[in-house]
């Protein structure tokens, strides 16, 4: 596969440490890309923020059955958490692990800001339609993620709240939300280690409290490699005795 | 970013007044430019409730939007509740609370095994009120309809760190809160059973729903 694709190079510029002979794919997303694919247990998937400026809205299925998706409120109550990094989990609403983040050169990412809209991208950089912006037209969060549902029969029902990669917003002691700019270097990367079959859906689309006036949402590149699951001795399973809990529920189904 | 206001609507004017048990969901629709009150009867009582324009169900109370779109996390007056599609539900007008969560999500049998052991998969949950108050209404919906919710009188702080914490309710008794529907509203309330969690003294308690008419 490798061979046919050539992906050498491509893994080597974004991933140098990887053997190639197990990277399954690699992709490079636009800012305001949209992206879905199903991918089976023990894929990691590695994204990487390429100029410092990237955005991924993502969200995750149970592939087999897409009624089990990501719970941010329950990954955040289990974990005693309010962002993500390595260590982390992100929790289905039936209790088992989607997938890890098994390692992480970021710190933080948002799991609470959701995506923008039309209205939003539209208050924020203006009009600008495909009619004279071509592929340079303004997207917006959740328009991209409803056009990916769209193609495995899911909608607006199915659009839960996401995680943002490479996105800080801070909580102040009243609430109020501060995001951080710059947060994320060039060629940062986060590695999310997929615990169960599962339909990953993505835009690279701004995040919604980014307060560039300008829209250039920054590239995002992507090597999926086959990684297998977390192991016995896991710092993703063993971070607290919540996660060690739902690793049993969660391989409970492939046994 | 407590915003305390209290409200001159007398209960003796009100078009419905209902006193609902813990532990049991409650359905219910909210016209526009009614109000609705919910009234924490004996205090720090998690009330885990969802809204839906009543006209397309699809369209339901978005914890995102809500929360960007006032540049914050706590719900208090003043607050608008967003939908999915980025409109109006309803807005928070009075509240002797001051703060109300909306990341903590509703809970369910699945989470308990997570969050607490294996077996208490079969204690009384959220999710589960809101299923069989879905079913029974026989509307359509289901659990695909269930996105993450408020929880009415719950504390849940985050640190400046990033730590989620459940802390003890800025609730007491007969503190209220209350939302004028900014369009027709399908209201889903779980009057909280969960009796693993500190955060209600592990006591769920009753709530009182009260409803004006719109007042013009």
């Amino acid at each position: 596969m490798a061979s046919d694709m050539n992906l050498e190079p491509h893994v080597a510029s974004l991933a140098p440490e990887l053997d190639p002979a197990r990277v399954l794919f690699t992709e490079t997303f636009p800012g305001g890309g949209h992206w879905s694919y199903r991918l089976k247990r023990g894929t990691t998937l590695r994204f990487i923020d390429i100029d410092g400026t990237a955005n991924v809205s993502l969200l995750l299925y149970r592939a087999d059955e897409k009624l089990e998706r990501l719970n941010l409120p329950d990954t955040l109550k289990a974990q005693h958490t309010a962002h993500l990094t390595a260590g982390h989990v992100l929790y289905s609403d039936m209790g088992r692990i989607l997938a890890s983040i098994a390692a992480d050169t970021v710190g933080w990412h948002d799991p609470l800001c959701g995506v923008s809209d039309a209205g939003m991208a539209r208050a924020r950089y203006g009009e600008q339609r495909y009619q004279e912006h071509r592929n340079a037209m303004v997207r917006n969060g959740r328009d991209s993620l409803l056009i990916e549902l769209g193609k495995w029969g899911l909608g607006l029902r199915d659009l839960v709240p996401n995680v943002n990669l490479f996105s800080k917003v801070g909580v102040d002691a009243d609430g109020r939300f501060g995001f951080v700019a710059g947060h994320s270097a060039p060629g940062a990367h986060v590695d999310l280690r997929l615990e169960m079959d599962v339909l990953v859906v993505l835009s690279t689309a701004p995040h919604p409290l980014d307060p560039r006036p300008e829209y250039q949402p920054g590239k995002v590149g992507l090597v999926a490699w086959q990684s297998g699951t977390a192991g016995a001795d896991d710092p993703c399973r063993n971070s607290c005795p919540e996660n060690r809990r739902g690793y049993a529920n969660t391989e409970l189904i492939y046994r | 970013m407590h915003t305390l206001r209290a409200s001159t609507l007398e209960p003796a004017t009100a078009a419905f007044d209902y006193t609902h048990p813990a532990g049991e969901p409650w359905l219910h629709t909210v016209r526009r430019g009614q109000v609705l009150r919910i009234i924490d009867l004996e205090g720090n009582q998690a009330v885990d409730t969802l809204f839906f324009n009543a006209a397309d169900t699809a369209e339901s109370y978005s914890m995102t939007d809500t929360m960007v779109r006032q540049g914050g996390i706590y719900l208090s007056t003043g607050t608008v509740l967003y939908s999915n599609r980025g409109n109006p539900l309803l807005t928070i007008i009075a509240d002797t609370c001051g703060r109300h969560d909306t990341l903590g999500g509703a809970c369910a049998a699945e989470s308990n095994t997570v969050r607490y052991a294996p077996q208490k998969k079969f204690m009384h949950s959220c999710r589960d009120n809101f299923l069989i108050a879905l079913a029974h209404a026989d509307i359509g919906m289901g659990k695909r309809d269930l996105p993450p919710n408020i929880n009415f009188f719950m504390n849940v702080p985050v640190t400046t760190e990033g730590g989620l914490t459940f802390e003890d309710g800025v609730s007491a008794p007969g503190k209220y809160v209350e939302l004028r529907a900014e369009t027709d509203v399908l209201v889903l309330v779980s009057n909280c059973p969960q009796l693993n969690n500190p955060c209600n003294a592990y006591n769920p308690t009753p709530v009182r729903f009260v409803i004006w008419d719109a007042q013009d």
